[in-house]
């Protein structure tokens, strides 16, 4: 009995490192490349594997080639826009939808959910209209643009301010609390972890967003990293080495981050996530 | 009683306010305007719409390349959903247990998804390279191969899906582990007392009471599979000649709207994709008074 408890551990183990291993391939092939030099990347006799001499020309020239720091900029300010922007409103509409008895409550929450059954591709050319028209292309503005409410958010907080306690609520009013300070003081932190979860929830897809700045910010120096990148692929041609530098410089920031706060990157897309 | 529902009025509707008019300006009026769109063929040089009725959709009923596309975004979604699922689900249900390692696992698993995809697809098209590729080489030392990944229109979109599951495994991996987590423990005491294998727990334990959340992940897997773009614009070429057989509704949307400039035509597929998925909505909200009032 024990012996065989102790081989399903093995096989556990032997499992789940396989699985690690192959996870973590694409990221290992992409460190190596960038350190080696194109024709190391592009030897095929003998196939080269590590770097001979770890060298950061690839690196050098493909900072010289892209000015990343503009780059981290302008993907900072949109993420922190979107973030702020979702997590504000979405809280307060959250409050309102999970708390509050109002008339036209039922069909605003009814756009709501309708927001969240319809693909986000179906905004795109309005959006991009809008924004054209308001001359604010190739902007931050423009970037946090599709991002300045959030139904998903709306129905994560309500769902998290309906689970709270009546008589919390009720004490605050009786104490003379109205509704706003009752929000601010009372209700708000209680909700604070689930803030934080849309915020993180926000943040990532900001980050991976794609299709929209390649859209709206067509002007290298205005772009997000995820958008630089892609247009990088086409000027780098076939110079791995310079490829895979470049695809390092773009990620080592959120990489390293989400390596220090990784439980909290975890919690909050498992609350978030789990409700979408 | 009356005063205090004019108040609670009063601040309900100032705390959606916000809310409510972004979701009008950025997504309610905007399906309309992209219905309306598709009624317009853009003119030539930008200039001003021109209303051709029907004619978007006509040419859209008789256009391959849109057929072929729709083909390629199933064939995505069937490969991408259920591998995604089921190897997210084996990775929590090893994990969801008191083991050495079990932070580095799950980290790892988690790692493709703070990526950004153009990072991911731009690694991934470097393994898939079909010359200098690592793919290609550790199959050659086996005596397999070459094998034209991206290049061959057969297994294109394959490739792509290859791409998709490895990037949200550890997703899928995160909200299974929260479902399992509320599954008492008791339930597999007894069960071990009782001199069930694992394996039996597994299926007769684990799986019915996962199944509100396994139902979830699907449901949304399927419908984010239905709108794959990234990966596809990242990884192929325009001038890939397997483009056709890998080019997805959300890609070729994005070509027409922006690449060739006829928003028109471009409404007419987001139209389609729309409907696709308010059917997949559909269906899934029957299957779930099913399951859920069995």
């Amino acid at each position: 009995m024990k012996d065989s408890k102790k081989r399903t551990k093995i096989l556990i183990y032997l499992i789940m490192c396989i699985g690690a291993v192959v996870m973590i391939v694409p990221f290992i092939w992409m460190i190596l490349t960038a350190f080696k030099t194109p024709t190391e990347a592009t030897s095929l006799n003998p196939f080269v594997f590590f770097p001979r001499k770890w060298k950061l020309d690839a690196f050098i020239d493909a900072w010289s080639k892209m000015d990343f720091i503009k780059l981290y900029l302008n993907t900072i300010l949109m993420i922190v826009g979107r973030v702020i922007c979702a997590v504000v409103t979405a809280t307060m509409a959250g409050y309102a939808f999970g708390r509050l008895n109002f008339k036209g409550k039922n069909f605003a929450f009814s756009l709501v959910l309708f927001q969240m059954m319809v693909p986000p591709q179906i905004f795109i050319i309005p959006q991009y209209l809008i924004v054209n028209k308001l001359g604010l292309l190739n902007t931050t503005f423009s970037l946090v643009f599709p991002g300045l409410v959030s139904a998903f958010g709306t129905f994560l907080l309500r769902q998290s301010f309906k689970s709270l306690p009546k008589d919390l609520e009720e004490a605050a009013r009786l104490d003379g609390c109205n509704i706003g300070q009752t929000f601010l003081h009372i209700m708000m932190p209680l909700a604070k972890s689930n803030m934080v979860a849309l915020g993180i929830f926000t943040a990532i897809f900001a980050y991976k967003d794609l299709m929209w700045p390649l859209v709206a910010n067509t002007e290298q120096s205005s772009m997000p990293l995820s958008s630089a990148l892609a247009k990088l692929q086409g000027q780098f041609q076939a110079n791995y080495p310079q490829l895979m530098a470049a695809a390092l410089i773009s990620c080592i920031l959120i990489v390293v981050i989400y390596l220090i706060f990784q439980r909290q990157f975890i919690e909050g897309i498992a609350t978030s996530g789990g409700k979408l | 009683m009356k005063k205090a529902n004019r108040n609670e009025f009063i601040w309900g509707w100032l705390f959606i306010l916000p809310t409510m008019i972004g979701l009008l300006v950025l997504n309610i009026i905007p399906i309309f305007q992209t219905i309306y769109q598709s009624f317009f063929k853009t003119g030539d040089f930008g200039k001003g719409n021109i209303f051709i009725g029907l004619d978007n959709y006509s040419r859209l009923i008789q256009d391959d390349a849109v057929w072929q596309s729709l083909i390629n975004t199933i064939k995505y979604a069937v490969i991408e959903v259920p591998f995604s699922v089921i190897i997210g689900l084996l990775a929590a249900v090893l994990l969801n247990r008191k083991m050495r390692g079990r932070t580095v696992f799950r980290t790892i698993f988690f790692l493709p998804m703070v990526m950004a995809p153009a990072a991911v697809a731009m690694v991934w098209r470097w393994m898939y390279n079909s010359k200098f590729g690592l793919l290609n080489f550790l199959l050659g030392k086996i005596g397999l191969g070459p094998v034209n990944w991206i290049s061959d229109p057969k297994i294109a979109i394959i490739s792509i899906a290859v791409v998709g599951i490895w990037s949200v495994i550890g997703y899928n991996m995160i909200l299974f582990l929260a479902g399992l987590q509320e599954i008492p423990r008791d339930y597999y005491e007894a069960a071990e007392i009782d001199g069930a294998s694992p394996v039996r727990q597994f299926f007769q334990i684990t799986i019915p009471l996962i199944s509100p959340t396994m139902f979830f992940v699907c449901i949304t897997r399927v419908i984010a599979a239905f709108q794959i773009f990234d990966l596809v614009f990242m990884m192929m070429d325009t001038t890939n000649s397997a483009l056709p057989k890998a080019q997805t509704l959300s890609y070729l949307f994005y070509k027409y709207s922006f690449m060739q400039n006829n928003k028109g035509y471009g409404s007419a597929i987001v139209i389609l994709l729309l409907a696709l998925i308010l059917v997949i909505t559909f269906v899934q909200m029957k299957i779930e008074k099913h399951v859920n009032y069995e």
